[in-house]
């Protein structure tokens, strides 16, 4: 991942939700957002603030996002990714 | 047990102990092996029981923990990541979890089921659990995999930190199942542990011990009231809580995630010491798998070829066995004929039972390859992965993706399609796909086109090239899509509306299918399909043969009237033509007349709709006794010289291509099916869904054949 952090447009340190975060980097979690349903299933899923995520690849239509966090894959939908805030560079 | 306890403190000797059966538990997150270690616990011991009242199966099975021990009762419970429900079924599952089922009593024991390869995620349910203060043990599953992926675990060291019993398994060779039991048994014995809460923040401490007035007893009562979605009920607890959470609030506006992360970062803790990872620095195989899986083209390409064979197969393939198997009831119905003498009795024996039974055996084929289908995609992963690539398209509907390969599936038959729909966990979303497979134009429709087609649209061709036939049978599979988006839309915004839940679905690993959890797998499907919807199959179909055969024509020798399967030769067809039109069904195809006209049909047409609710196939047979022409090979052909000779009372011919287009939209949207609506009751577990999925078909197709003929008849068509 060191490699990718100088190649990839986000500045390291810098954060933004993790739907516009491009795919192969790896960022860190930094905020889970959104009403208390949607944070919660997240977060049980282990999207929790200080977890290691990576977006894979976006399904065909563009959405849902196929992301990587701890060696498993979970799809999620784009507006689901805008609620989880990410930190790059790490 | 408990009775035992204050009359001895000796440890209890299995057989002094009273005979109460043991209720055990298997929980776990989906994916992670539960039903392997099922079925490995049980073997055949098991049967599929829905909770009282709701759609929600559980699979009961008899588990031996030791020879000493009657045998434990093993509850499966729906896969769970977290005991915060946020589904029915993750309700129910932790109302028995927690011992407030009111039907199943609280376990003795729960069985978690972990994934050993994944085993952080999974242990956020474990947590969840282990503050509950519920016995349990842990099954550490798939521990093979893990080995296999340099993933040294600490069994010691992790049952330490844990506090339960660790037990690795591989269900698969059944290594670790006599270690479970054993472990399982000793739970039973042992007294209650104490809850185990995470330690969360000062703030939220404090707030704990107030609610909970200092005693640590109460600390899980407090925490539940604290953090769940609810207030309680009590008034004055009611007040404290709310106050409590506001203070919270006022300190840090996300305290609700407080727990969340508390309890993660517990978890990496404990996995941190018990659990050493050598990375290889490879990709793994799921990884490398997914790259062409789900990859932007190839992706929907595999999908199509994949979905290509499964239609194939259930549209096809399944046509030879269906056919044999109705060769083989026509045979049975006719040899019965011989052997018996004519009369009522014979009649309901050949054309109620024989018949009904053999209707049901019919779908068994392609309920069974649907099914070996399905339960291969779940089992290798490739099921969340069609989810994956679709649910864009299907969430332009309301719907999940994971509705996909179940309506594809209805385009052959619904019956299996609506059994596939299973695998959508959200009930709203399930339900709204239910009600629209059946405008997936299935294959029993297909008779009654071509037969349509043949005796009105035969021959003709559009610009020269391409056979109308085909243009209207395109048209019909598109107007059934059309008329189904349009109803899914409609139902997700009024009656099924909810917030979308969250999407968040996991693609599991690719894995290989365990032939044994398949096998497993098709023998649940068949037995619950023969049981539930296959006696309410058979009790339509005697039913609809009763409306045909009475009340009886006073012609002395007159045959049989026809149901679905059955066939009869040319003698004696003119009795049952009469018979077909004295009977109840007649009656009420001449009381509808007025209803149907301005549709295009007459009384005749209108028992065929009638008779048709049994097959839409069955139209055809019907219609051959009520035009009185015989169903032997040249059946088609002779039908349609009489559809296209048939005169009204003024002359003018029953049957125009208008009134044949106006009956093929009735025979794509209305629910002419008694096997969808067996399903769906069986399905949906109540009478409510199937009666309004039949209402509201009727409903449209009436609607839009009125629309189809008094509009052509506008256009000026005939």
């Amino acid at each position: 991942m060191r490699k990718n952090d100088k190649q990839a447009n986000p500045e390291p340190n810098e954060s933004g939700s993790l739907d516009t975060l491009p795919s192969g980097l790896a960022a860190r979690v930094v905020n889970v957002q959104g009403s208390t349903a949607i944070a919660r299933r997240l977060m049980e899923m282990g999207i929790v603030p200080g977890a290691v995520i990576k977006v894979v690849r976006a399904a065909p239509l563009g959405d849902p996002i196929q992301v990587c966090l701890r060696d498993c894959q979970l799809a999620l939908r784009r507006a689901e990714a805008r609620a989880i805030t990410v930190l790059v560079g790490i | 047990m408990s009775a035992a306890f204050p009359l001895s403190t000796e440890t209890i000797q299995p057989e002094q102990a009273p005979a109460r059966v043991l209720t055990i538990a298997l929980a776990g997150n989906p994916n992670a092996g539960k039903t392997s270690l099922f079925n490995a616990l049980t073997g055949l011991r098991q049967k599929v029981a829905n909770y009282p009242g709701v759609t929600i199966e559980s699979k009961v099975g008899w588990w031996s923990l030791s020879e000493e021990m009657p045998p434990a009762q093993l509850i499966d419970l729906p896969g769970l990541y977290s005991l915060d429900a946020a589904s029915l079924d993750e309700e129910i599952a932790r109302d028995v979890l927690l011992g407030q089922a009111r039907t199943i009593p609280s376990p003795d024991v729960i069985v978690v089921v972990v994934d050993s390869t994944n085993l952080i995620r999974n242990f956020y349910f474990l947590t969840q659990l282990l503050e509950t203060g519920q016995p349990i043990v842990v099954a550490l599953t798939m521990f093979d995999l893990a080995e296999r992926s340099k993933l040294q675990i600490d069994i010691d060291k992790l049952s330490k930190a844990l506090g339960v019993r660790v037990v690795p398994v591989v269900a698969k060779r059944r290594q670790g199942i006599v270690a479970l039991a054993e472990a399982v048994a000793e739970v039973v014995g042992s007294p209650r542990m104490p809850a185990k809460l995470c330690l969360l923040s000062p703030e939220a401490e404090s707030e704990l011990s107030l609610l909970s007035a200092g005693d640590d007893e109460d600390r899980y009562g407090a925490f539940t009231d604290l953090y769940s979605d609810e207030l309680p009920d009590a008034p004055d607890r009611r007040e404290l809580v709310k106050q409590a959470r506001e203070r919270l609030a006022k300190m840090n506006q996300q305290w609700q995630q407080e727990p969340l992360i508390a309890r993660y970062d517990w978890i990496e803790g404990v996995v941190a010491g018990a659990v050493q990872q050598e990375s290889n620095g490879q990709r793994s195989v799921t990884d490398r798998i997914d790259a062409v899986i789900t990859h932007k083209i190839l992706g929907p390409v595999i999908l199509l070829l994949v979905m290509l064979l499964v239609f194939q197969t259930i549209f096809s393939w399944a046509n030879l066995p269906m056919t044999l198997i109705g060769h083989v009831f026509v045979a049975l119905a006719d040899a019965v004929r011989t052997h018996l003498p004519a009369g009522v009795f014979t009649d309901l024996l050949t054309d109620g039972i024989i018949a009904g039974v053999g209707g049901v055996l019919a779908f068994l084929p392609q309920i069974l390859l649907l099914f070996l289908f399905i339960s291969i995609l779940e089992d290798s992963g490739y099921m969340a992965r069609a989810a994956f690539l679709m649910d864009r398209l299907m969430r332009a509907v309301g719907l999940h993706g994971k509705a996909f390969v179940p309506l594809l599936s209805s385009f052959a038959c619904a019956v299996p399609g609506i059994m596939a729909t299973r695998t959508i966990e959200n009930p709203k979303d399930r339900v709204a796909t239910i009600m629209i497979a059946p405008f997936m134009s299935c294959s029993a429709r297909l008779p009654v086109y071509t037969l349509m087609i043949a005796a009105f649209f035969s021959g003709r061709k559009v610009l020269g090239v391409v056979s109308l036939g085909a243009l209207i049978i395109l048209g019909m599979y598109l107007l059934g899509i059309t008329v189904a988006i349009i109803v899914a839309w409609i139902l997700k915004h009024t009656i099924l509306n909810a917030p979308p839940p969250p999407f968040v679905m996991e693609l599991p690993p690719y894995r290989v299918p365990d032939f044994g959890n398949v096998a497993h797998a098709l023998l649940t499907r068949t037995t619950v399909f023969l049981k539930r919807a296959g006696t309410v199959i058979l009790a339509i179909s005697i039913l609809l043969w009763a409306l045909i055969a009475f009340p009886r024509a006073k012609v002395a020798n007159s045959s049989s009237p026809q149901t679905a399967v059955s066939e009869q030769g040319l003698n004696g067809s003119d009795g049952s033509s009469q018979q077909i039109q004295n009977s109840f069904a007649g009656r009420a195809g001449r009381l509808i007349e007025p209803v149907i006209r301005p549709l295009g049909f007459d009384w005749k047409i209108g028992i065929g709709l009638i008779s048709s609710f049994a097959a839409r196939e069955t139209i055809i047979s019907t219609l051959s006794i009520v035009y009185n022409v015989g169903e032997r090979s040249d059946e088609k052909s002779s039908l349609v010289d009489a559809m296209r000779n048939a005169k009204r009372a003024d002359g003018s011919p029953v049957w125009t291509p208008l009134v044949a287009l106006s009956l093929m939209v009735f025979f794509l949207l209305a629910c002419q099916c008694m096997s969808t609506v067996a399903i769906v009751r069986r399905e949906t577990n109540s009478w409510r869904w199937p009666l309004f999925m039949v209402a509201y078909m009727l409903v449209l197709a009436y609607v839009a054949s009125l629309i189809t003929f008094q509009g052509g008849r506008l256009l000026g068509f005939s």
